[in-house]
């Protein structure tokens, strides 16, 4: 039984580990076809990434997003809701907290850079929430929802940054990028390494992780929300307002990747820009699937995944292989991280009957019990 | 200006408009139906559809035939499909997050091989129009249906064929008895897995020719990305259409219908944001999903793995 255990255990790290190096094996052998040396275009994607210290801070800097998001991948996940609407979340997030920010801009930056994040999460957890109450209330399949409304944020960007929202020096320049007002420099999040990108939010993003940890196992809230997810009849049989925890855990998700937009948007952009969301929408869910729906685990799959966007903007720039082979990669790895599960499952149901043998075993060869029986 | 949007040339020039731009959807949502009567809902119809255009872009970029073109996103869509049901059928896997998985493998391999085969896309010569003899003469009903490239029309004949197949062979009995009771089906000698290996590559080539009729029939390019969403607006047609071809078809007509609407309103000046008018296809499929949620029954067994009991 014990062995048995151990070599789940075993399985359920190893088999994500496998995952990423079957999908980077596989890229390899592309980029092998495509006649570009995957060796070297792997060896200049982990040392961009993680072999200097510039090289680091980008990934944490790429990283703190990226656990944002799967942080509230985590939640929804677990709750049995499939939240696809990072993107979406994320952009309105950064929508919300810029606008709101260039309105109070006299505040003081102690007040406003708080409500800010506070703002942008708020309209993340609006945007997650739509999908949320469509599902709860009328059964709207919430992939579909969430998706469609991505595009609908992304149109909503478009129109804000290049009507309302446009920089007044850009219509003054006549240049006319789409791209807001600058931040007021209260609300820039502290730079912790500089000249490097690397902001306090990293730290913020980590302390959340903890949180969270904390909300989905040793609160009520959590278990219920894990309860719904893993069997909504056993949920709703016990008592529990099934639809209620389906809308909390998207709106909960929708908020975490809120705050990754204004979290952005503060550290690292110190404006709203086109292409803010930078796909962490769906990097987050890779992240969150290596890092077994787990918000301990999504720090270091978070910080690798983000190394590997960080290394594939470095490839792309010194061996011109385009980084959309990290896209590939990432959803190779989706698929693989969830085909595997089937041997956990396996292991799971060997391991159970196993152990219902040895019990057996031991009953028969103790006759007492049976003879204690007239 | 409402007057010039109103008049008989604009709305035969949206009508026909409509009827071509549901080209895709129909492909896409009636290959997706087949692999969702099975019980398998592949939301990967996006990257491959994306893949199909590629591919067809490429063989016609290279000095191909479109015929070669479409064969060629056929390949390519069902190897696509293969792949998924490799994972979710054989190995599994969650379906919802399984076609995301591919979805992104699909996005990121166009643009990955357009980058290194093609670098930046140029357009190119795919299939021309085809105006039907003697029935494009019809005033009005003519220019509407009978102006179209030839993917057009194979796309509006799949319909009475998808009818045909689910509800009049011995393989469409099958595909709805492994989605409704896959044991019974089991029981009764049908191979549940092999069915879903079947409508999964079929739904996948089909998206294929999607994405065919997209970047060497309605466009003649091929962009990073250039679906836009669209093969999941596909998926949301199926449930819209309660699986069936004739709502699928009557859910396309509606959404390339408002697609027409939102391009002749830009191009003619409508004083609209181009971008609040893009948002309509994407705000209706929430909103018909959100009406139609619970009217018709799902396939019972849909998005549940089969495997046999001991």
């Amino acid at each position: 039984m014990q062995r048995f255990l151990r070599s789940l255990r075993f399985l359920e790290l190893a088999l994500p580990i496998a995952a990423v190096l079957i999908a980077f094996a596989i890229g390899g052998v592309l980029l092998a076809l495509l006649g570009a040396n995957p060796f070297e275009a792997y060896w200049v994607l982990i040392s961009g990434a993680f072999g200097s210290v510039g090289g680091l801070a980008s990934t944490l800097t790429k990283m703190t997003p990226l656990l944002l998001v799967a942080l509230g991948i985590c939640i929804s996940f677990r709750g049995g809701v499939i939240n696809i609407g990072g993107e979406g979340q994320i952009i309105v997030g950064a929508l919300a907290a810029t606008a709101f920010t260039l309105w109070l801009r006299d505040w003081p930056g102690w007040l406003l850079l708080p409500l800010t994040l506070i703002v942008g999460a708020l309209a993340g957890a609006v945007w997650g929430g739509i999908a949320g109450v469509l599902k709860a209330r009328l059964n709207v399949n919430e992939i579909l929802s969430t998706v469609m409304l991505n595009a609908i944020a992304l149109q909503l960007m478009n129109f804000l940054l290049r009507g309302p929202m446009l920089d007044p020096a850009q219509i003054a320049a006549g240049t006319n990028i789409a791209q807001s007002e600058a931040l007021p420099r209260s609300v820039w999040l502290t730079r912790l390494a500089p000249p490097t990108l690397l902001h306090s939010g990293v730290i913020l993003a980590l302390v959340l992780a903890v949180l969270v940890y904390l909300l989905l196992w040793r609160t009520t809230i959590g278990f219920r929300i894990r309860t719904v997810g893993l069997n909504p009849s056993a949920a709703r049989y016990a008592g529990m307002p099934v639809p209620f925890y389906v809308a909390f855990s998207l709106i909960l998700a929708g908020g975490f990747a809120g705050l990754a937009g204004a979290v952005e948007v503060t550290g690292v952009s110190h404006r709203m820009l086109e292409g803010l969301s930078g796909g962490y929408g769906f990097s987050g869910i890779v992240a969150a699937l290596f890092g077994k729906l787990h918000p301990l685990g999504a720090i270091p799959a978070s910080f690798l995944f983000g190394g590997l966007l960080v290394g594939a903007n470095k490839m792309q720039l010194t061996v011109q292989v385009p980084s959309a082979l990290i896209t590939v990669i990432n959803g190779l790895v989706v698929m693989f991280v969830v085909a595997s599960e089937v041997y956990v499952r396996r292991a799971r149901r060997r391991a159970g009957r196993e152990a219902a043998e040895a019990s057996l075993k031991r009953e028969s060869s103790t006759p007492s019990a049976e003879a204690a029986v007239p | 200006m409402f007057h010039e949007f109103l008049s008989v040339a604009t709305l035969i020039g949206i009508a026909n408009s409509g009827v071509r731009l549901a080209t895709p959807y129909l492909y896409a949502a009636l290959g997706e139906m087949f692999g969702q009567r099975s019980g398998v809902l592949n939301l990967g119809v996006e990257g491959v559809m994306l893949m199909g255009a590629f591919a067809a872009y490429y063989t016609v970029y290279i000095g191909g035939d479109p015929w070669l073109g479409v064969l060629a996103a056929i390949i390519v869509g069902a190897l696509m499909g293969l792949l998924m049901a490799l994972i979710s059928v054989t190995m599994q896997a969650q379906q919802g997050i399984s076609g995301i998985g591919l979805t992104l493998f699909g996005v990121g391999l166009s643009s990955l091989l357009l980058k290194v085969l093609v670098g930046s896309p140029i357009g190119i010569s795919g299939f021309s129009t085809w105006k039907v003899p003697g029935l494009n003469s019809i005033p009005v009903i003519g220019p509407i249906f009978f102006e179209h490239n030839i993917l057009v029309y194979i796309a509006y004949l799949l319909v009475p064929v998808s009818l045909y197949v689910l509800y009049r062979t011995t393989f469409g009995l099958k595909i709805r008895a492994v989605g409704q009771n896959p044991e019974a089906a089991d029981s009764l000698g049908v191979r549940v897995n092999a069915v879903r290996y079947g409508t999964v590559m079929l739904g996948s080539a089909m998206a294929g020719i999607a994405g065919a009729s997209l970047s060497i029939g309605l466009l003649n390019i091929f962009q990073e990305n250039m679906t836009n969403g669209l093969g999941f607006i596909a998926v949301a047609l199926v449930y819209f259409g309660g699986w069936r071809p004739l709502g699928v078809l009557i859910g396309a007509l509606l959404f390339s219908t408002v697609n027409a609407l939102q391009l002749w309103m830009q191009v003619l000046g409508v004083p609209i944001p181009s971008d609040l008018a893009v948002m309509m296809p994407y705000l209706l499929t929430i909103v018909v999903l959100a009406v139609g949620g619970q009217r018709i029954r799902q396939p019972a067994a849909l998005t549940k793995p089969y495997e046999r009991g001991e």
